[in-house]
């Protein structure tokens, strides 16, 4: 199963490397790994998609707590959270296949933010699942090149999940 | 006051009150040396820095606070990661000080360069690399509070060489804040509650000392604990001599290597009671049989050790000493239920101690470990290596009140006694400190006699030589249809003799009356001191 991990972490050098290396040196599944900064420049956080059970999840977040960067750490719950991922992906596509493109674009709400003769790069934000749908769509086309940015999620309503000001 | 960053790293550990310091200098860690020189910290010259971290662990584990250990930059800091990993398998408070190559170096694959920070990350519980000189002061105060509180283990701080030469303005905080790292003290109340009654409505409840209990000094709590409640006690191999041999409470060790009256004990238990211990894989082979059977509530300062290896019902995190202060004042002033019949069942499994007469020309190494532990004072640090000696000693040796085991019992570290002790006998040189073990072990921190010399220990090494790497042989004799194969160790140096290029005295055991007067000599003469056991090359682990 897969869990939504956020983790707010001091923003020093080396941190993400602290980060990854517990994942792969406890053998824990990484599905992608999201980190940037917030509203404290002190402070970044990092939004984590990891596969595993119950157990899993536990020894992540317990082990992630144990490094002293990391402030805090929180499991959101699907259904919970609002996750949006980023995808750019250039497709071979010349003038006769641009309509057909645009308006599987139009339906799944993405973008065409570059054009040449025989490619369009398209960028379409949303969740997860989403992408990989709109992926499929534009796939018999050609996919050149495709980069997506990793899940980042945040709590839906109005709690938040924050730290306490450095004293 | 203004000083060099070099000056203050001194100076901080001067704030710190550390009076010894191992440690190896090479290029990059100039500076700092150079300012040590002005101070009245005792620095040790190791002869190679694995063997400068586990005398530092040694230390640490006498001194129950965090201990020092240098090195240079490149080969040096890599050198030092054995012992860095190995203090912090058992969780050992070091601060490990490392000379960088010149910031602008840095990645450019410098001489002696080499990412001592990146490479011994899964080994530490925190490092630092400096980059500001400003930093130090508060560098070294979270240092010595990471490493020295909540569940101990290593700090690495990486200091290139020329913030080694800055100037700084020094001033020592008063302590350490660090918002993400708030270790526990006590327990919460209400599961302290839970826990007590199911100890004391338990029918046969056993405790198991892991090395948390030392670590954390609550030696004196849980004995309370265990003798108000009326409760049996085993240990793991790091809870060994917090309970005397001889109390009529006392099972001893569990695990592969374990005794059986300890074994019979955690599987007749209904109740397990695990303090600061982490169910490591040669303690419970199979923990999932026993958390199906057995109500298991787990004390830790960890909360990533809970339920990691074990299923438990009770969860509690708290320092030891904190938490079985808790439990004390419920138990104190509470009736207690008697486990006479309980007690007896275990006292059954108890063996008598039986020496097979030893093949002429050795001895049997059990019996030289029960008349070493008959004749030595009862506060002498034991440090036991790794292989079959550590077996012989743990289960073997019979400590007293007072009594300290020392071993690397989660990393097996070969090579660790020797070392350990030098630090133990530093960190109290009242108190007598004996290495013990094998031909295989010494050779690989042998040159630490020369520091032994050099610096007047007066610590007791004692070798069982039998030229065999003896636990892994038994493997191969057992497990791979006996094809013995790179376990020989032909061509070993007459420790006798290398012990006299030492200049440090030496005895060899192979008889009764030899084994006499060496475990004399040990108990009663002044180290350092050599004893060379001779054991046959088969003498069984178990």
């Amino acid at each position: 199963m897969k869990h939504t991990i956020s983790v707010l972490v001091e923003n020093h050098s080396g941190v993400l490397s602290r980060i990854s290396g517990l994942f792969s040196r406890r053998g824990f599944n990484i599905e992608s790994l999201a980190v940037g900064p917030t509203q404290d420049p002190e402070v970044s956080r990092v939004t984590i998609i990891a596969d595993g059970n119950e157990y899993t999840v536990e020894q992540i977040e317990k082990q992630l707590n144990k490094l002293i960067e990391v402030i805090k750490v929180k499991t959101l719950k699907t259904g919970e959270c609002l996750a949006r991922e980023l995808l750019l992906v250039k497709v071979a596509a010349g003038a006769d296949k641009r309509q057909e493109i645009m308006t599987i674009c139009e339906i799944a709400n993405a973008k065409v933010i570059d054009l040449t003769l025989n490619t369009m790069t398209l960028e379409v934000c949303d969740k997860y699942d989403h992408l990989k749908r709109f992926e499929q769509l534009i796939a018999p086309y050609g996919i050149i090149e495709m980069v997506r940015t990793g899940t980042i999620a945040i709590q839906k309503g109005s709690e938040v999940f924050a730290h306490k000001k450095q004293i | 006051m203004k000083m060099t960053a070099a000056q203050a790293m001194a100076q901080c550990l001067k704030e710190e009150n550390i009076k010894v310091v191992f440690g190896y200098p090479g290029a990059a860690i100039c500076p700092f040396y150079d300012a040590l020189l002005d101070t009245d910290i005792k620095h040790i010259l190791v002869r190679h820095e694995a063997n400068g971290g586990h005398e530092a662990s040694g230390y640490a584990r006498v001194s129950g606070r965090p201990a020092v250990c240098i090195a240079t930059s490149g080969p040096g800091a890599v050198n030092l990661i054995t012992a860095i990993a190995t203090a912090y398998a058992d969780s050992v408070g070091l601060i490990c000080i490392t000379g960088q190559v010149s910031r602008d170096q840095i990645g450019s694959d410098a001489f002696q360069e080499a990412d001592i920070t990146g490479s011994a990350e899964p080994f530490v519980k925190h490092s630092y690399l400096v980059s500001n000189a400003e930093d130090i002061p508060r560098i070294f105060k979270e240092a010595f509070y990471i490493a020295g509180s909540g569940r101990p283990g290593p700090v690495l701080i990486d200091v290139p060489m020329d913030v080694q030469k800055e100037i700084i303005d020094f001033s020592y905080p008063e302590r350490a804040v660090i918002r993400s790292y708030k270790p526990t003290g006590k327990g919460n109340y209400l599961q302290v509650k839970r826990v007590y009654s199911a100890l004391k409505e338990s029918e046969k409840p056993l405790i198991c000392i892991g090395g948390g209990v030392p670590s954390s000094g609550a030696s004196e709590e849980i004995k309370r604990l265990a003798r108000i409640m009326d409760i049996p006690v085993i240990t793991t191999m790091m809870g060994i001599s917090v309970f005397p041999d001889d109390d009529p409470l006392y099972f001893g060790m569990l695990g592969m290597h374990g005794v059986k009256s300890a074994n019979r004990a955690v599987n007749e238990c209904d109740t397990l009671f695990l303090v600061g211990a982490r169910v490591g894989d040669r303690a419970v082979r199979t923990p999932l049989a026993l958390e199906r059977t057995t109500k298991i509530i787990h004390i830790d300062i960890d909360p990533a050790e809970i339920g990691k290896n074990i299923g438990v019902d009770h969860p509690l995190v708290g320092d030891a000493k904190a938490v079985l202060g808790q439990l004390l004042e419920l138990a104190e002033n509470d009736e207690q239920p008697k486990r006479g019949e309980w007690k007896a069942r275990l006292a059954s499994y108890r063996t008598e101690r039986k020496f097979s007469p030893a093949v002429p020309g050795t001895v049997n190494p059990r019996e030289f470990i029960e008349r070493l532990s008959a004749e030595m004072p009862a506060d002498t640090v034991i440090c036991a290596d790794v292989g079959q000696n550590q077996i012989w000693t743990c289960t073997g040796y019979r400590f007293k009140e007072g009594g300290k085991l020392i071993t690397s019992g989660g990393m097996g570290t070969m090579g660790y006694a020797l070392p350990a002790a030098i630090g133990a006998k530093l960190a109290d040189p009242a108190r007598q400190s004996v290495a013990i073990c094998g031909d295989g072990a010494f050779q690989m921190s042998m040159m630490e006699l020369a520091t032994a010399v050099q610096n007047d220990i007066g610590v007791k090494l004692v070798v069982m030589t039998n030229m065999r790497l003896g636990m892994v042989r038994e493997l191969q004799t057992n497990g791979y249809a006996d094809r013995q194969t790179a376990v020989f160790l032909e061509g070993s140096p007459d420790i006798i003799k290398l012990a006299g290029a030492y200049g440090i005295k030496a005895l060899r055991v192979n008889s009764s009356e030899t084994m006499e007067s060496a475990v004399n000599a040990l108990a009663h003469e002044e180290g350092p001191l050599i004893v060379e056991v001779i054991v046959d090359k088969d003498f069984p682990t178990l």
